[in-house]
């Protein structure tokens, strides 16, 4: 392919990913109910929006969740990944089976999977058994985060520590974590977003008043869409775009400050 | 501490058994159930395959059919969509790639709901769609495009487009570029290049991307919920209402299995493929 062509159709499908999503943020200023009829600009659907208590208390659970998930999920994914790079683990092919499940598991298997597990074993459905399978789900990806930072890892460094007379455990701190740290902040960021942006998982195993925010939306669109579903619609792309810039600067100037010292030591 | 190292798997492997393994048991052991118990989640009546054979009723059976013509179009869709966008942003210059790369980003990280949102907006027979078009004087009535096929296949592919694009460009930013420099030395037109150089050493990247795709479009229950209504029935749809208002979890459970035996079948292709096409590179 010529590189017009090539960058005529990169255009064109650029516009197929953003225009309908454009169309949603315009809409949300329309005054009209009606909402495909432009009216006037009109900033009345994101005042209804501020007044929907049970949306708020919906955001206030999907961030309780995202957090405890985020918390676990790289504690549990730290510990898994580091013991799996001890050479002897016995079972290791299963164990890297079982990483691998969940992410290759269509979500909704997943989801009635759990709501099974839990009707079975009496627990109450909500908040706790919605969070426990977000912690299955973010696990493994949190694992590949931080073993592919392990491997680029020099375990001379350590060897180093323990030569000079640290304990295992004071070579781990000052040494091993870090040097790990980088690769822990992406994979709690990872499990935080994968538990926020959940809609299927919690489908199943919400409960009465344990409402997420994803699930809270579905309800809103089942009962129709209304201005106000594309008011907070464009609400949560605005979080997604300053959540991606964050994160896309937060890493670039760790790569740029990495570069920097690097370029001192090769030159001192 | 170095031998008994390993130990520290121990409360992951834990907490992956209890919501992934165990699970999984008791949804093989819900399939080979008669029924509920009435008023509570226990099985009762085990050892009949009645809900297995069940899914060979045409009904069902076309369920099958039809989830996995859907997910088959969408794979191909977002490839014939994906690769150029990614093979555009693998060949622009470094600055440039990052900004390029962060538009498919957004995307992908928007709240699933709110992508499929946009597209009710759009298909709507009071939607922007039909207003364009009767606006226009194209049309008097305003044309049913939501709650059908269609509409349910373009949700597909949107919002799984970016799912695909990121290994594809995984796949071709790692390519040297020396390789097509010396194809077109030794005389390859261009076309000739990319089919011969590019497009085989992206092979693992496409496999990849379109493992995932599939996967989540043959899995998918909420495109087909809010687009396609209640007449758009996909195999997600069919063991979602049986763990809702069918009540009928035996049948919702063999469903699964299927589904996750399917899943798993590909899966287990796609990682030979892969270790077929590492063992061809380095020979």
């Amino acid at each position: 392919m010529k590189n017009w062509k090539l960058k005529a159709y990169g255009f064109l499908i650029y516009a197929f990913l953003y225009i309908p999503i454009l169309v949603l943020i315009i809409l949300s200023f329309n005054e009209n109910r009606q909402s495909s009829v432009w009216t006037s600009f009109s900033l009345k659907w994101y005042g209804v929006l501020l007044q929907n208590e049970a949306l708020w208390e919906a955001v206030w659970h999907s961030l309780v969740v995202a957090g405890w998930t985020a918390f676990i999920g790289t504690v549990l994914g730290t510990l898994t990944a580091l013991g799996l790079a001890r050479s002897r683990v016995p079972g290791r092919g299963l164990i890297e089976a079982l990483l691998y499940l969940p992410m290759i598991l269509p979500d909704i298997v997943l989801g009635v999977g759990g709501l099974i597990f839990f009707s079975a074993m009496g627990f109450t459905l909500g908040l706790t058994t919605i969070l426990a399978a977000h912690v299955g789900m973010a696990l493994s990806y949190v694992v590949l985060v931080l073993r592919a930072r392990l491997a680029g890892m020099d375990q001379a460094l350590e060897d180093a520590a323990r030569d000079l007379g640290a304990t295992p455990l004071q070579a781990f701190w000052h040494v091993t974590l870090p040097l790990l740290a980088p690769g822990i902040v992406a994979g709690a960021l990872l499990a935080f977003t994968l538990s926020l942006d959940d809609f299927v998982l919690a489908f199943f195993m919400t409960g009465p008043g344990s409402n997420t925010l994803p699930i809270h939306v579905y309800s809103m669109l089942k009962k129709g869409l209304t201005p106000e579903v594309n008011a907070l619609s464009t609400v949560l792309l605005a979080g997604t775009g300053l959540a991606v810039w964050l994160f896309q600067s937060l890493t670039a100037v760790g790569g740029r400050q990495k570069a920097k010292k690097m370029e001192g030591e090769l030159t001192s | 501490m170095k031998r008994r190292g390993w130990l520290t798997v121990i409360p992951g492997v834990a907490w992956l058994v209890m919501t992934v393994v165990i699970p999984l048991v008791l949804m093989i052991l819900y399939s080979l159930a008669a029924g509920l118990k009435s008023g509570s989640p226990a099985p009762t009546g085990l050892g009949t395959l009645v809900n297995y054979t069940r899914l060979v009723d045409p009904l069902y059976f076309r369920i099958f059919q039809r989830s996995l013509v859907q997910a088959i179009i969408a794979t191909l869709l977002c490839l014939v969509m994906g690769y150029p966008l990614a093979l555009l942003i693998a060949r622009s210059p470094v600055g440039k790639r990052e900004r390029l790369l962060l538009l498919v980003i957004i995307p992908f990280w928007t709240n699933f709901l709110v992508r499929v949102t946009a597209w009710i907006v759009l298909l709507r027979n009071t939607g922007v769609l039909n207003s364009l078009l009767q606006w226009l004087g194209l049309i008097d009535q305003p044309l049913e495009l939501l709650y059908t096929e269609g509409a349910v296949q373009v949700g597909l592919v949107y919002t799984l487009l970016p799912l695909i694009i990121l290994p594809l460009y995984s796949a071709l930013e790692k390519q040297d570029a020396r390789l097509l420099d010396a194809a077109a030395d030794l005389g390859a037109p261009p076309s000739k290049a990319f089919w011969n150089v590019t497009f085989p050493l992206s092979i693992p990247g496409v496999a990849t991307g379109g493992l995932m795709v599939f996967i989540a479009a043959f899995g998918m229950f909420v495109v087909s919920d809010l687009l396609g209504g209640a007449k758009q029935v996909l195999v997600g749809n069919l063991i979602s209402n049986q763990f809702g208002g069918a009540r009928n979890w035996p049948f919702g459970a063999a469903t699964s299995i299927v589904l996750t035996l399917v899943v798993i079948a590909l899966a287990l292709v796609v990682q030979r493929l892969g270790k077929l096409n590492e063992g061809s590179e380095r020979s």
